[in-house]
This record gives C-alpha cells, sequence and structure tokens, in this order.
C-alpha cells in the first residue's frame, strides 16, 4: 500500500505533526462493505469535522479511530491506523489503554446514574491515575474546569449527575472524556440533542479543548463543522470524497458531490 | 450530481437574483447608449430621458441587495451558492455605478449642445462603442457562466484605454489653442473619463465572473492602458493645432 498517496485536497496541511493516520482503511458488516478505503491524516490540536448523508460512513470511520467497532460482532476492519505511528489495531494492543488515549463523547450525553463526582473519577479510578482523595478532587475539579461546568455544579458535585439539564450532561460527559488526559477526542454528534445556546457552549469548548487535544467530531450541522473545525472531511457512499481546509471545503469545494451536499443539492 | 436544490425556493431565490441582474445589466446597456448617442446627435430630449432612467437602477440596486442580505441571513449559503449571492451584490454595485456615469454623460452632453461643435467629440461614439460591447459581452458571459468570453471581454479594456489616452492628449491640445475650447472640451473630457471608468467596471464584472464559476479570484494583472494619469504636455511642442503636428 502506498502510505502517501492521500485523497485530493489533502495538501491543505497543517503545520503540527501528524496525530492521527488512516491508511486504506475498509469497514465491513457481514458482506455489505461500508468504508471502501479511507486515507486521512488528523493533525495535533486540529479539529477534524466528518460531514456526509446518513449512512455515508462517518460515524463508521470515527468508530474504527478507538475500536469501538470491536464491540460489533460482525464488523471486521482492514487496512492501517496509526496513533503517533502506532498501528491501534496490533492485536498486542491493550484496547482499554487505546481507549483511554482516544475518549469518546456520544449524540446523546449518557452520564452513568452515579454522582457527578463519582462519573468523573469513574475513568481515573479504572486506569489507576490517582488513588488518594486528594488527588481525585483536583482531578474532579481540573476536569469540569476544562468542560466549562465547574462553576454551575461545584457545589453540588454529590448531586446525580442525571440531574443535570442536557447540555450540562454533555458538558459532564467531555469532563468525564477529559479526566482520563486523553491525546485524541472523538465527539460523536455531540450537539445533535441540545439547544443552539448549550450548542455554543459545547462549540466554545471544542475550541478551547483543542489547545490541548487533538478532536475529531462527527456532525450533522454543517454551519457547526464551518464554525469548529479547521478541516472538514466529506463521506460519501463510504467513500471519503474531499478533506480540505473548512475554509476551502464552504467556499469552494473541489468534488461535485461536496458541492452537492454543502449546498442542499443532495439528491 | 450538482442538479437543483432540494428546497426549490431556494433555487428560485437564486434564479431570480440572477435574472434581476441581467435584467439590470440590459438597462444599464441601454442607458450607456442613449447618453452617448445623445452626445453625437445634440439630443437634450434624449439625454434628459437617460438621466431621468437612474432612477430605475438605483432601485434595482436596492432591490438586488435587499434580496442577497435576505439569502445571506436566512439560507446561510455556502459553496457556489455563497458565490452567487456575493458576486450578485458585487455586479449590481458596478451596473449601478457604470449607470451614474451614463446619467452623468447624459447631462454634460446637454451642456455639450449649446457649444460649438468640437472636433475631439468624434472619439466619443467609438467608445461609447466599446463599453456598450464590452458591456454585453460580461454580461453574456455572467448568464452562461462563461469565463472564457468574461476574460476576453477583460483584455478589452486596453483597447478603450488607449482611446482614452490619446482622446486627453487631443482635448488638451485644443484646450491650449484657444481659451474658448476649455467649456466644451473639459465636458468632453469627462464624458470620456466616464466610459473609461464604464470599462472598468465591466472588467469588474468579468473578474467577479471568474471568481463565480472558478471559486478563485482571476489572478492575473489587468492590462492598464490609460496612460493619462502621467501625460505631460510641453507648450512648445502642441503649439498650432494638433493638425499641422
Amino acid at each position: 500500500m502506498d502510505t502517501t498517496t492521500l485523497t485530493k485536497n489533502t495538501e491543505a496541511v497543517s503545520t503540527q505533526p501528524v496525530k492521527v493516520s488512516a491508511r486504506d482503511v475498509k469497514v465491513f458488516y457481514g458482506a455489505k462493505r461500508a468504508l471502501h478505503g479511507v486515507n486521512v491524516d488528523v493533525y495535533k490540536n486540529e479539529v477534524l469535522a466528518l460531514i456526509g448523508p446518513s449512512g455515508c460512513g462517518k460515524s463508521t470511520f470515527l468508530r474504527t479511530l478507538n475500536r469501538m467497532n470491536d464491540t460489533i460482532d460482525i464488523c471486521r476492519v482492514e487496512g492501517k491506523i496509526l496513533l503517533d505511528g502506532q498501528d491501534i489495531y496490533d492485536p498486542k494492543l491493550d484496547v482499554v489503554q487505546l481507549r483511554a488515549r482516544v475518549g469518546m463523547v456520544f449524540q446523546k450525553p449518557n452520564p452513568f446514574p452515579k454522582s457527578i463526582y463519582d462519573n468523573i473519577i469513574y475513568g481515573p479510578k479504572l486506569h489507576g491515575l490517582a488513588t488518594r482523595k486528594d488527588e481525585f478532587d483536583e482531578i474532579v475539579e481540573r476536569s469540569l474546569k476544562r468542560a466549562g461546568l465547574w462553576n454551575e455544579v461545584k457545589d453540588r458535585l454529590q448531586e446525580p449527575g442525571t440531574g443535570l439539564s442536557g447540555g450540562q450532561q454533555q458538558r459532564l460527559c467531555i469532563a468525564r472524556a477529559v479526566a482520563v488526559s486523553p491525546e485524541v477526542i472523538l465527539m460523536d454528534e455531540p450537539c445533535s440533542a441540545l439547544d443552539p445556546i448549550a450548542t455554543a457552549h459545547i462549540e466554545e469548548l471544542i475550541d478551547e479543548l483543542r489547545e490541548s487535544f487533538t478532536i475529531a467530531i462527527v456532525t450533522h450541522n454543517m454551519q457547526q463543522a464551518a464554525r469548529v473545525s479547521q478541516r472538514t472531511a466529506f463521506f460519501h457512499l463510504g467513500d471519503l470524497v474531499e478533506v480540505g481546509n473548512t475554509e476551502e471545503i464552504f467556499t469552494n469545494p473541489r468534488d461535485e458531490r461536496t458541492q452537492g451536499y454543502i449546498t442542499g443539492r443532495y439528491g | 450530481m450538482v442538479t437543483e436544490h432540494t428546497v426549490k425556493s431556494f433555487e428560485q431565490e437564486l434564479q431570480r437574483l440572477s435574472n434581476q441582474i441581467a435584467q439590470m445589466g440590459g438597462v444599464v446597456e441601454a442607458q450607456v447608449e442613449a447618453a452617448v448617442q445623445a452626445v453625437g446627435r445634440r439630443d437634450v430630449e434624449g439625454a434628459t430621458k437617460v438621466m431621468q432612467g437612474d432612477a430605475r437602477l438605483d432601485e434595482f440596486e436596492r432591490q438586488i441587495e435587499h434580496d442577497a442580505i435576505r439569502m445571506l441571513a436566512l439560507r446561510a449559503p455556502v459553496g457556489v451558492d455563497l458565490r452567487e449571492v456575493l458576486v450578485a451584490l458585487k455586479i449590481s454595485a458596478d451596473l449601478e455605478r457604470t449607470g451614474d456615469y451614463a446619467a452623468n454623460i447624459a447631462k454634460r452632453s446637454i451642456a455639450l449642445a449649446q457649444l460649438p461643435v468640437m472636433r475631439p467629440a468624434a472619439a466619443i461614439p467609438r467608445m461609447g462603442r466599446l463599453v456598450q460591447e464590452m458591456l454585453k459581452e460580461v454580461l453574456d458571459a455572467y448568464i452562461d457562466r462563461d469565463v472564457e468570453k468574461a476574460i476576453a471581454a477583460w483584455h478589452r479594456d486596453a483597447e478603450l484605454d488607449d482611446l482614452y489616452t490619446s482622446l486627453f492628449r487631443e482635448v488638451l491640445t485644443y484646450m491650449m489653442e484657444d481659451p474658448r475650447n476649455i467649456t466644451p472640451c473639459t465636458h468632453l473630457l469627462f464624458i470620456a473619463k466616464n466610459l473609461e471608468r464604464a470599462g472598468d467596471h465591466a472588467t469588474n464584472i468579468a473578474e467577479n465572473i471568474h471568481y463565480l464559476v472558478k471559486g478563485q479570484p482571476l489572478n492575473a494583472e489587468r492590462p492598464k492602458g490609460d496612460r493619462s494619469s502621467f501625460t505631460v504636455l510641453d507648450s512648445d511642442v502642441v503649439v498650432g493645432s494638433p493638425e499641422q503636428r
């Protein structure tokens, strides 16, 4: 496989090093092929938006980045996904460890039915990142501050996470994801269940998180992709059609299919 | 694969915007033609009509601006749609300004009609024709989304600039010859300058068509043939009528 061959429009590169590299990634659900050989790089400290119509493979691709597809029996992944140059599908690799490095935030906020405090320390405890109470306290405060939630919940850390508003719950999930100090955060439609104000909070948060993390986000909201990402990848029928600077994708896309999709001419 | 918008009303709005530009362009062409004719024929009535007709162009521009802003706010267009809306805004401004030049030419033609005929006036219809042709070509190029045609029109601006530069020199000599020529010659000079500027706006339109279709600005240096800004006439050289030189 020629690892230098990328989909067109990838010359719009960041000056940052490559964090995640997908090479000829194919995904099968049983006999059905969901991704037809995706090549894309995600640069350190960038937000890459994955857009495309339903069933185009964008979520499937996102899930390959931390092996979430492993949980689906009939799912098979071919090709290479490199995290800092290391193949994450290497059989010797510890998947639990991988998911600590590559965290995920889902479409619907899914806090555990536990207190806000316990939601945050769940991961650090599992990975043995702390042992003493003061260490956990510090992780909780730092994570909630990073997720922009600290001031709203600092006086009720023992209350259940499920009692928060939708937007707060999603920020709690982001706090939970950052608590284990991941390197990459995957977001699968993190704002689709939120109102515009809660969405704006999350978008602002994504922009801040970019300083410390590398982020890949799937969104159906193209304006959101335009607002939060530096680069955008357009998927269609299992192909990565085009990836490039977000500004260019939204003013002058090269591929007719991208043009059709972003301008609402998708038939 | 790029076909019509799923949302048909958006498609219709874009089409209407484009039609308005085409219509406005047609009116501007007619205004320039009538204004130049009024100069040649010393036709005060025709000139008055041109001056009155300018209000219609202002109305066109207001309407296009209104529709474009509305689409930016409500449709949040991207890609080629965004370029359509932006370019419509810019072209309407160029057309409106070209209309102003036509109105100013008409106004000056009324003054000229009351003054003796000046020989350099013969160059005005030539410049006028060239401007009309450039306008027609860029408007056709806009309607057909034809970059080649737009660039061809864009190149013709050099020809217009050459005409202007030579007229400028000629008019100066007439003014130096006899101070009584200064009034009509000044009007002629402004008329020619108006036409030269109208040509520049036609090139702007051509550049916008390039951006609309290609998504990239036209990166070439525009041919600039108007050298009148650098013209210095030595009185020794221009003594006597131009014919004697």
